[in-house]
């Protein structure tokens, strides 16, 4: 065993300088015209729902859910959320039925063969606000806008070595929402000169996928009234928008950290013991 | 070993009445009680009971995941999301299954390794190492496509890259391709097969991991000396010193497998993948899941073309090549000693070998281009040289150091020399040298 490990100490050695000399060599671009994006990595924010105690901040979520309302639902879907699931960001049965009464959606065929539209009740999804892909795609310069019920899993900017190693042991998984935030508050930025932005396009450094992105900057200070006193500020629209959709995406997490805590706890106990009694059962064997 | 007299005696009637008309009872208490195993086993060798927790549970978890999933490709993206959300434990159940799979192949890959340190391929085991060779390619083929059935981007285009491999065979590539995806593109008709075949596979792992099972219990498990097994000191019974040893092996693995469930599911995952399947979206760099990032890397190292073969083609040939070079491990190795333990060289190249791997994994998940091909070309040649010029050549100049005459010897002169460093502690305890 220690012959083992000495030699995964001598590997890791090795590894960590050809890595190293390997990462340096991805470095050099030009800042006129870059080759790799984001051009500026995001920052890493604090998030109640972080670590493995994380826990949803509710009010954080409703301020969340009313910037997407108010802002983001004009052009985003949020196909895979059901209204009844909003019980919970802490609102009651009455609220949510309240909160789904607010949206039309289609049902049917009728008795007649007719198709019609309804309030929505607690089991019905948020509505798109396009009739199909084609039409989000035509109304927003010929890229649908995305579905925005996955976003803060679908989106997280490459850590990069070493990185992603202490991710393991600092249970890094905010990658979503640094970057949500990071796009939402970074449309101030000047690109640098040189730089040509396409025809209807807005330079953003954060923009994962390339230099300037078709949303044009969709929030501003002052635009979403906050009644808890919340400073109404791009900042915090963006980290409120941004910890509401890790909820949409991952509405289980706190299920999952606090089971997570029992199962370890557990599993550490169970192991101790087992060791003991592997301990004893070898005790009269050498080895 | 288990070819020797058995021990079993049943106690009561019902014992004596099955075991004279269907001994499976004989059959388990000989290959799991009574049947001896080296003394000197340490924890490298806990990973095959290990390998077989992670079967199971991913055949568990699996079959409750497939009572939720619809394999359509309208709806199969929304079904996993169903499960997520909606599915009682769902989550858990998706996330125990989609880190199972890494963890399953971070498994496989420390018992792979285990075998080549120690030599446990050569002979009398060379079946043994070429069943679990059958195991390998099936758990990769298993994999595959089981990353294809969420129907997320990686899927789509990660199914569309690799059965794109095929059609570089000449004369016939078109056609299995075609016969892999069930039309011209990856469609509906190639969600449907994997699916199915997603299904199977296991079945057939677990079917091989029995022939693998009865192998090693014809021709006994190897140990860290390499020496055979000579007498009765140098073994222990299974039960209870090997099954409680494995069991704590299996309950630091799961620790470390909870740890990514609970914590960080979507670590050994690609965001992408929660983007919906589209066919008119390419993403900008398609990556195969982690545990195929060192071939993936062997595939595009090949840049040029070598006389008729083409560069694609090449990439290909290597990349199958290097899982194919693994089937003639036994007789590559000329050595004439087992285990790296006496083999001062070898124990070198072993562990090169295995910083090369992981090397090439992260230059698979670079995009091919610059030195990153430059490199993944030196780490390519350096895979095939480890079995194609360093073990054949190693093995006949290479002095191995003194070895002892039996397990036994080896136990009691490495417990004298912990006795001298520390003499309290190593009568009192020792296991901990493990």
């Amino acid at each position: 065993m220690k012959k083992i490990l000495n030699g995964l100490a001598a590997f890791g050695l090795v590894m960590a300088g050809a890595l190293g000399a390997a990462t340096a060599a991805e470095e050099a671009h030009n800042a006129a015209e870059p080759t790799h994006f984001p051009i500026m990595k995001p920052t890493q924010e604090k998030w109640s729902f972080s670590g493995p105690f994380g826990t949803y901040d509710r009010a954080q979520l409703q301020r969340g859910l009313k910037v997407y309302k108010e802002v983001c639902s004009a052009c985003h879907s949020m196909d895979l959320v059901a209204f009844r699931t909003l019980a919970d960001l802490g609102y009651s049965e009455e609220q949510v039925k309240a909160f789904a009464a607010e949206y039309e959606v289609e049902d049917g065929p009728n008795a007649d063969g007719e198709m019609f539209t309804r309030k929505a009740g607690p089991n019905d999804h948020f509505p798109s606000p396009f009739p199909n892909e084609a039409a989000a795609a035509a109304a927003n310069g010929g890229a649908a806008p995305p579905d925005m019920s996955l976003l803060a899993k679908a989106r997280a900017v490459e850590r990069g070595f070493p990185t992603f190693v202490f991710d393991i042991f600092t249970q890094y998984a905010e990658g979503g929402p640094d970057y949500i935030h990071a796009l939402l508050t970074g449309y101030d930025h000047e690109p640098p000169a040189g730089m040509e932005v396409a025809e209807g396009t807005h330079y953003n450094p954060f923009f994962i996928a390339g230099k300037s992105l078709a949303m044009a900057k969709p929030i501003s200070d002052g635009q979403v009234t906050y009644d808890d006193g919340s400073p109404e500020t791009v900042d915090q629209y963006s980290r409120d928008v941004s910890a509401f959709l890790m909820w949409a995406a991952e509405p289980h997490l706190e299920a999952r950290k606090q089971t997570g805590f029992s199962v370890m706890v557990f599993v550490l106990l169970f192991g101790a013991l087992v060791y003991l009694t592997k301990r004893k059962v070898w005790s009269n064997v050498a080895h | 070993m288990s070819g020797g007299h058995s021990t079993y005696s049943p106690t009561t009637g019902i014992g004596r009445w099955m075991d004279a008309r269907m001994p499976l009872p004989r059959l388990i208490h000989d290959s799991f009680i009574s049947y001896p195993v080296p003394r000197n086993l340490n924890y490298a060798y806990t990973f095959g009971g290990i390998l077989s927790l992670m079967l199971a549970a991913q055949i568990i978890t699996g079959i409750v995941l497939a009572m939720h999933y619809v394999s359509d490709t309208t709806l199969a993206f929304q079904s996993v999301e169903k499960i997520m959300r909606d599915v009682n434990s769902g989550w858990l159940l998706r996330y125990m299954h989609a880190n199972g799979a890494s963890f399953f192949f971070i498994a496989v890959y420390i018992h792979i390794m285990r075998g080549l340190y120690y030599g446990s391929y050569k002979a009398p085991r060379e079946l043994l190492w070429i069943l679990g060779c059958i195991i390998y390619l099936l758990m990769m083929a298993t994999g595959f496509m089981g990353y294809v059935l969420p129907w997320g981007q990686m899927s789509f285009w990660g199914a569309t890259v690799i059965t794109g491999f095929f059609t570089a065979i000449p004369l016939v590539g078109d056609w299995i391709q075609q016969l892999l995806l069930g039309g011209f593109a990856v469609d509906n008709p190639t969600l449907n097969r994997f699916f199915a075949l997603h299904y199977l596979l296991p079945f057939m792992i677990a079917g091989v991991v029995v022939l693998h099972v009865w192998a090693l219990h014809v021709v006994g498990q190897t140990n860290p000396t390499g020496i055979e097994v000579k007498s009765k000191t140098d073994v222990v019974a299974f039960t209870p010193y090997a099954t409680i040893k494995d069991a704590f092996g299996m309950i630091v693995f799961v620790f470390v497998f909870a740890y990514f469930i609970f914590y960080i599911p979507n670590f050994l995952g690609h965001p992408d993948n929660y983007i919906q399947a589209n066919s008119l979206k390419t993403p900008a760099h398609i990556v195969p899941e982690w545990y195929y990032l060192p071939f993936y890397a062997i595939l595009r190292a090949i840049t040029f073309n070598i006389g008729p073969i083409d560069s694609k083609l090449g990439g290909v040939i290597a990349m199958f090549g290097s899982i194919a070079v693994l089937f003639f491990v036994p007789w590559l190795d000329t050595s004439k000693v087992r285990s790296a333990v006496y083999r001062p060289w070898y124990k070198l190249f072993f562990w090169l070998f295995v910083a090369n791997a992981i090397f090439l994994g992260w230059l698979g998940s670079r995009p091919a281009e610059g030195s990153y091909v430059i490199m993944a070309q030196f780490s390519t040649f350096y895979y095939f040289a480890f079995f194609l010029i360093i073990m054949p050549v190693l093995g006949l100049i290479e002095t191995p150091r003194r070895m002892p005459n039996s397990i036994t010897e080896a136990v009691l002169e490495k417990n004298k020399a912990g006795a001298s460093v520390q003499p309290a502690g190593a009568a009192a305890s020792p296991e901990v040298k493990g």
